[in-house]
């Protein structure tokens, strides 16, 4: 392999690590824009789910146009313990997407 | 585990969101022809693995307060490794597969979401290491403490997007200044995260393929534009 490849072919592996085994350790606090978003209610158990009592922005947030996704929230089909292969999927997705379109847009021929 | 990271739908009026989402529109569009040039054999590939690799760090949130967290946002990052045109549609990208698969950051929201963290955190990252590039240049150390500045200054002032945001066409529950305030102090606290995984990541880089990172190839002297040198 030549450096290059060596180079890209770790970065990837990175990637995948990070997302497929260290997204396990992350937080499940809500971040900085939730806590915002968020500050002012309470997150109550009801019969019908959670529900937010007082007065926050969050309480205007609309449910999501793709929540029915395979990979919503991080999961496969919502499973338990899956955040891992919904995160190496996104990585190779997103690699898919952004490689495919970087590669169209290069100017061909010029390797300095 | 992560669940959600970005804006929602419905935080914001839906007359604020589509003028955001033209916006948005707009400057990638500039983005996309202004990216092809610095683009070629060697840094599309770097580009679409930096994308990547932004994707999996943004799953990671870290811990700042007792119930409060915080994630990547990349635009430092990305300017720093792969330029501003490039890292807008990098981070664009991000959050356009967030938004669709993951369900993560509302769909009419993501003019938002496009401008707070792949526009306004790009460019102002890509501002600060750009105006101290001559530091970047001199040593890993001035590299590093380059990329953690302007990183930290993208988290900060890419939460201020999203207070403009809310101030043109907020939905409610909270008052400006509170918003402003929380903001602020939640964002300039992440920021140090942000600071250390840019540090950290373009660190690697420059210790193994110096030549890969944008902000080293940018001439110190002259006004050139990136890529007319060529």
């Amino acid at each position: 392999m030549s450096t290059a490849t060596r180079f890209y072919v770790g970065f990837l592996v990175v990637a995948l690590l990070i997302a497929g085994g260290l997204s396990y350790f992350a937080s499940s606090a809500p971040d900085g824009l939730d806590t915002v978003a968020l500050n002012g209610c309470q997150s109550v158990q009801t019969a019908g789910g959670e529900e937010l009592t007082g007065d926050c922005i969050a309480q205007h947030a609309g449910e999501h146009a793709t929540a029915g996704s395979p990979l919503a929230d991080y999961s496969l089909f919502g499973g338990h313990g899956t955040v891992g292969p919904a995160g190496i999927i996104g990585v190779i997705v997103t690699l898919a997407v952004a490689g495919g379109l970087f590669w169209l847009l290069r100017r061909r021929g010029t390797r300095p | 585990m992560v669940v959600a990271m970005h804006m929602s739908d419905g935080l914001v009026n839906a007359p604020t969101s589509l003028a955001f989402g033209l916006f948005a529109v707009l400057v990638l569009a500039v983005a996309v022809n202004r990216a092809r040039a610095d683009l070629d054999d060697r840094t599309a590939p770097m580009a679409g693995l930096v994308t990547a690799f932004v994707f999996a760090v943004q799953m990671i949130n870290f811990p700042i307060l007792p119930g409060a967290s915080g994630h990547l946002l990349g635009g430092a990052l990305v300017a720093i490794l792969v330029g501003p045109w490039v890292g807008t549609l990098c981070i664009a990208i991000v959050l356009l597969v967030q938004g669709v698969l993951f369900a993560d950051g509302g769909l009419t929201a993501l003019g938002m979401n496009i401008t707070n963290m792949a526009i306004v955190g790009v460019f102002t990252g890509y501002l600060v290491a750009r105006s101290l590039r001559r530091l970047a240049q001199r040593s890993r150390g001035g590299l590093l403490a380059v990329a953690f500045i302007a990183a930290f200054v993208n988290t900060v002032v890419a939460s201020l997007a999203f207070v403009l945001e809310y101030a043109l066409g907020g939905a409610g529950g909270a008052s400006l200044g509170t918003v402003f305030a929380l903001m602020v102090g939640l964002h300039a606290l992440i920021g140090i995260g942000e600071g250390l995984i840019t540090a950290a990541t373009v660190g690697a880089v420059a210790g193994t393929r110096p030549d890969l990172i944008y902000l080293l190839r940018q001439p110190v002297r002259g006004r050139a534009a990136a890529g007319s040198a060529r």
